[in-house]
């Protein structure tokens, strides 16, 4: 199963995502959070989204999903072409549409691809 | 020389770490001293820790500490440019060889950030200090005068930011407002390379 990694300059807004999405998606789908600094401010720790990444990953890749700024350019540096790619959608609507692709046992081009349809996505 | 050159770095940003976070204030989110200071004080703990063999190994060293402690924007950006420096520097080090590594620096935080000259950010001090270098290597003028020349181009280059309207980070979402203050990215970019010149032999 493909595993995804929510990075967010906050720990709470990523953990909770997580929890959103896994509610939605299934238990099973491997998301992880990547939220704040080591110390617990608000920002972005290289090694929080590394050790994410190898908490889900199982061998079928990982989508990052991050919120903004520092979030982005970090994924973007851990980016490995087929295996650890980033996802540019709207954090929460991106996230849980990726856990449902991966639930689904989609490959990691189709979750991606799910996700980012949720950008288009219109509420109203 | 690229050791003295994160130790004078490291110095102005803590001795301009306030007025840093100040113009991140303005239209930023205020932490762009602090995480910078603290970044470039990991920076030193890692060059001392592990001393480095070679000019490639304090430019890697001091890019990963940069990306893994600083937490902010900056982190990646700056810790991006060092690394891809330390990736393309030849070795014995001429000022050729530097300037073409510090180009191809520039390049990958432009590509990073997805940032252009124009868009207020620290580009808009690392590419004029990048062209002054190009022009001093063809020019054939020597070490000092060349890293002086950089070193004014990008405070040129940051003051020029002030009138800019943001197009990246934070400060875009302003739109208009975040007209009238100069970046900070562009700001501490100016710093280094001010510290290059300070070390320059």
């Amino acid at each position: 199963m493909v595993g995804l990694v929510l990075v967010s300059h906050s720990a709470g807004l990523a953990a909770e995502a997580v929890a959103l999405a896994k509610g939605i998606a299934g238990a099973q789908v491997p998301v992880a959070a990547a939220g704040g600094t080591e110390d617990g401010g608000l920002g972005t720790s290289v090694d929080l989204v590394e050790e994410a990444v190898r908490a889900v990953d199982q061998g079928d890749g990982v989508v990052l999903i991050p919120d903004l700024g520092s979030s982005v350019l970090t994924a973007r540096l851990l980016e490995e072409d087929g295996r650890i790619v980033v996802a540019d959608v709207p954090f929460v609507e991106g996230a849980i549409a990726a856990a449902v692709a991966a639930g689904a046992d989609a490959p990691l081009a189709d979750v991606l691809a799910s996700a980012e349809e949720s950008r288009t996505f219109r509420k109203l | 020389m690229f050791v003295a050159w994160f130790e004078e770095a490291a110095r102005l940003v803590h001795r301009d770490r306030e007025r840093l976070t100040r113009l991140d204030a303005a239209i930023g989110d205020a932490d762009h001293g602090t995480n910078l200071d603290r970044g470039l004080t990991e920076v030193h703990k890692a060059l001392t820790e592990w001393p480095p063999e070679s000019p490639v190994q304090v430019l890697t060293s001091a890019g990963t500490a940069l990306i893994r402690r600083v937490g902010g924007a900056s982190g990646p950006l700056y810790g991006s440019v060092f690394r891809q420096m330390g990736k393309v520097l030849e070795s014995p080090v001429t000022l050729a060889g530097f300037s073409a590594a510090f180009e191809e620096g520039v390049v990958a935080v432009e590509r990073l950030g997805k940032a252009a000259p124009g868009d207020k950010t620290m580009v808009d001090a690392l590419a004029p200090a990048s062209r002054a270098l190009a022009l001093a290597v063809r020019d054939g003028v020597g070490v000092r005068e060349a890293f002086e020349q950089a070193a004014r181009a990008a405070a040129e280059g940051a003051e020029a930011t002030i009138p800019m309207q943001a197009r990246k980070g934070r400060a875009s979402y302003l739109g208009e407002r975040s007209i009238g203050h100069e970046d900070p990215g562009a700001a501490s970019a100016a710093l280094f390379m001010a510290a290059l010149a300070t070390v320059a032999p």
